[in-house]
């Protein structure tokens, strides 16, 4: 993708004025001030989780001070402010994904808790054996492994959708592996390994003509591309609330409501039902019967939050500033002695994952934390990736709004230390 | 380039000169003794192979495999170390240098010098599971056990 930065559009007409904007960004987010190794954070890990601004931070405390209690049961005061609360974030996250209706936002745990809830609210009841479900190589073993299970208990075929040497999925292959037993086809949004942002819109286009389920894993696009259900035309999305500057313990699935309402419970208990006795349960409608339980409350609350922070921002001019930031550190790695960037596809987001000659990424990692740069090494959580470039591992350097171009700096100069120290050449 | 003591007391010469030229790195075609070792953390695995005597002395021991330059230089110099040793003697050895890898023990005057150039693991815990995966691995072979993990 070429990226233009739209000083003018944006009526941003310096960099110093683009340099004030992100400061004024990093002021909301208190753990940027903190030090490692009396060395100032240079926190590029935001694809393993992003930092929280003190707006959520602010609502999540407010919440365990003024309002805790239990959600959709008490008629008192606490608990109405709750619920309130607690539907308000649905609200949110709605509108932050333009789903139609807040019937089709589920809260659950996290991406990996979305994915299992359409495995085995919908796939196990209406796949058959003999069915197959494409899944692409450069998958998250979130949207992997429940479908693994899943090939396991109800003998079904897990089809893999082959991805090029730049990282981007084969779509010419894609479309010759569609055929009449294919009932899902199960991609991420954005690689969290190799930073690709795949045509979600071109997929679920040719799988609506045939009548196929499409899955995507949300996780990596969440924080980074404004999620448009509507416009994307899928039938599940998943993603967590702290991959989005939301805290931990919360995720959401958004469903088109025609399959949440044919789909059974994923989990049993409180709060699902309509009515229970010894003779007959009728369940709740969506999205409460997906929800059984008492809900991470404060943590749903934060996470709309988070959304609603993000929706306050100029998102085109957070999403031209990752793509320069994205072009600088591309341009500046490539300085580096023996270093080969892992994923170069056309569209990607601020996202750089590589591998140095010579040098384990582990040890990389410990080098960089030493010069207080946090990224993370290994395999990502995506071994079929690794497995697809003959690699045990990488660095990756995830961005996010809040860096700045002098982070970028340091993150190369530690990574000279490092080929330094190794005598890489 | 300045690089902090911590990075300097970790990545001594002699580890780094074993990470690039492992010794024994190598398969023992007929070994008596064999297992895997795998890493799930950070994905490093390493096939370690021994051939030890009738009266449990070790003749030799060699490995293979893929790691950061803490496993692959503690299973090179572990291979170097082990050549000639009882399996008592082997054992006492990994009990000395656990100690000093996790900060058990500050008394590592038993210790071979050769194994103290790790001393610096234990400031890094997460990097303890790398320095005793080559370890680790050679428990399980003369247990018998074909692979073993280090979570």
């Amino acid at each position: 993708m070429s990226v233009t930065f739209e000083h003018k559009k944006n009526g941003i007409n310096t960099e110093n004025e683009m340099k004030r904007r992100i400061a004024e960004i990093r002021r909301d987010f208190p753990i940027l001030n903190r030090k490692v190794n009396d060395k100032p954070l240079v926190y590029l890990d935001n694809g393993a989780s992003t930092q929280m601004p003190k707006q959520v931070i602010d609502t999540i405390s407010a919440y365990h001070t003024y309002h805790h209690s239990n959600v959709h049961r008490g008629v008192h005061t606490l608990s109405q402010e709750s619920t309130d609360l607690y539907e308000e974030a649905r609200e949110t996250l709605k509108k932050y994904i333009n789903a139609s209706s807040t019937k089709e936002i589920i809260f659950t745990s996290g991406t990996t808790d979305s994915i299992n809830l359409v495995m085995h609210s919908y796939a196990k009841k209406f796949l058959k054996k003999g069915d197959k479900i494409l899944v692409s190589n450069m998958e998250h073993h979130a949207n992997i492994v429940p479908w693994y299970m899943l090939s396991k208990s109800h003998d079904v075929e897990i089809v893999v959708i082959p991805i090029t040497d730049s990282g981007e999925l084969d779509l010419d292959t894609f479309h010759d592996l569609l055929d009449d037993d294919v009932k899902i086809v199960a991609v991420n949004h954005v690689s969290n390994a190799l930073g690709t942002i795949n045509p979600i819109e071109k997929i679920t286009e040719t799988c609506r003509e045939r009548g196929i389920i499409t899955v995507v894993d949300g996780a990596q696009a969440c924080a980074h591309l404004t999620v448009d259900v509507q416009t994307l035309g899928c039938d599940f999305y998943a993603f967590s609330g702290h991959k989005m500057h939301g805290p931990t313990g919360t995720g959401l699935l958004y469903g088109r409501k025609e399959l949440l309402d044919v789909m059974d419970p994923y989990r049993g208990g409180g709060d699902m039902i309509l009515s229970v006795s010894f003779d007959e349960i009728i369940y709740n409608e969506a999205p409460f019967k997906f929800e059984a339980g008492t809900p991470a409350i404060a943590q749903v609350i934060g996470m709309g939050a988070a959304a609603k922070y993000i929706n306050e921002q100029d998102k085109k001019f957070i999403h031209s500033y990752e793509q320069k930031l994205l072009e600088y550190a591309t341009d500046k790695v490539s300085d580096v002695p023996g270093l080969k960037i892992i994923g170069t596809a056309e569209n990607k987001i601020s996202l750089i994952s590589f591998i140095i000659d010579g040098v384990h990424p582990h040890d990389i990692g410990t080098i960089l934390d030493e010069e207080a740069v946090a990224v993370r090494t290994g395999h990502h959580c995506a071994q079929p990736v690794m497995q697809r470039y003959g690699i045990p591992a990488t660095t990756r350097a995830s961005m996010s709004f809040y860096n700045t171009f002098e982070e970028i700096d340091a993150l190369v100069l530690a990574l000279k230390k490092v080929t330094d120290l190794f005598d890489v050449n | 380039m300045m690089l902090t003591s911590r990075t300097k007391n970790l990545y001594q010469e002699v580890i780094l000169d074993h990470n690039k030229k492992p010794r024994n790195y190598r398969v023992i075609d007929e070994p008596t003794h064999s297992a895997k070792g795998h890493n799930p953390l950070c994905g490093d695995r390493l096939d370690l192979y021994l051939t030890v005597s009738d009266d449990n002395v070790i003749q030799d021991v060699s490995f293979v495999g893929d790691g950061c330059a803490i496993s692959k230089a503690s299973a090179s110099i572990m291979t170097t170390l082990l050549i000639g040793k009882s399996l008592e003697e082997a054992h006492e050895m990994f009990d000395g240098f656990h100690d000093l890898v996790t900060g058990k023990s500050e008394d590592d005057k038993a210790l071979n010098n050769r194994l103290k150039v790790f001393a610096g693991v234990k400031d890094l815990p997460a990097r303890v599971k790398c320095a005793t995966l080559a370890w680790h691995t050679l428990n399980a072979a003369l247990e018998n056990k074909d692979e073993v993990t280090t979570e």
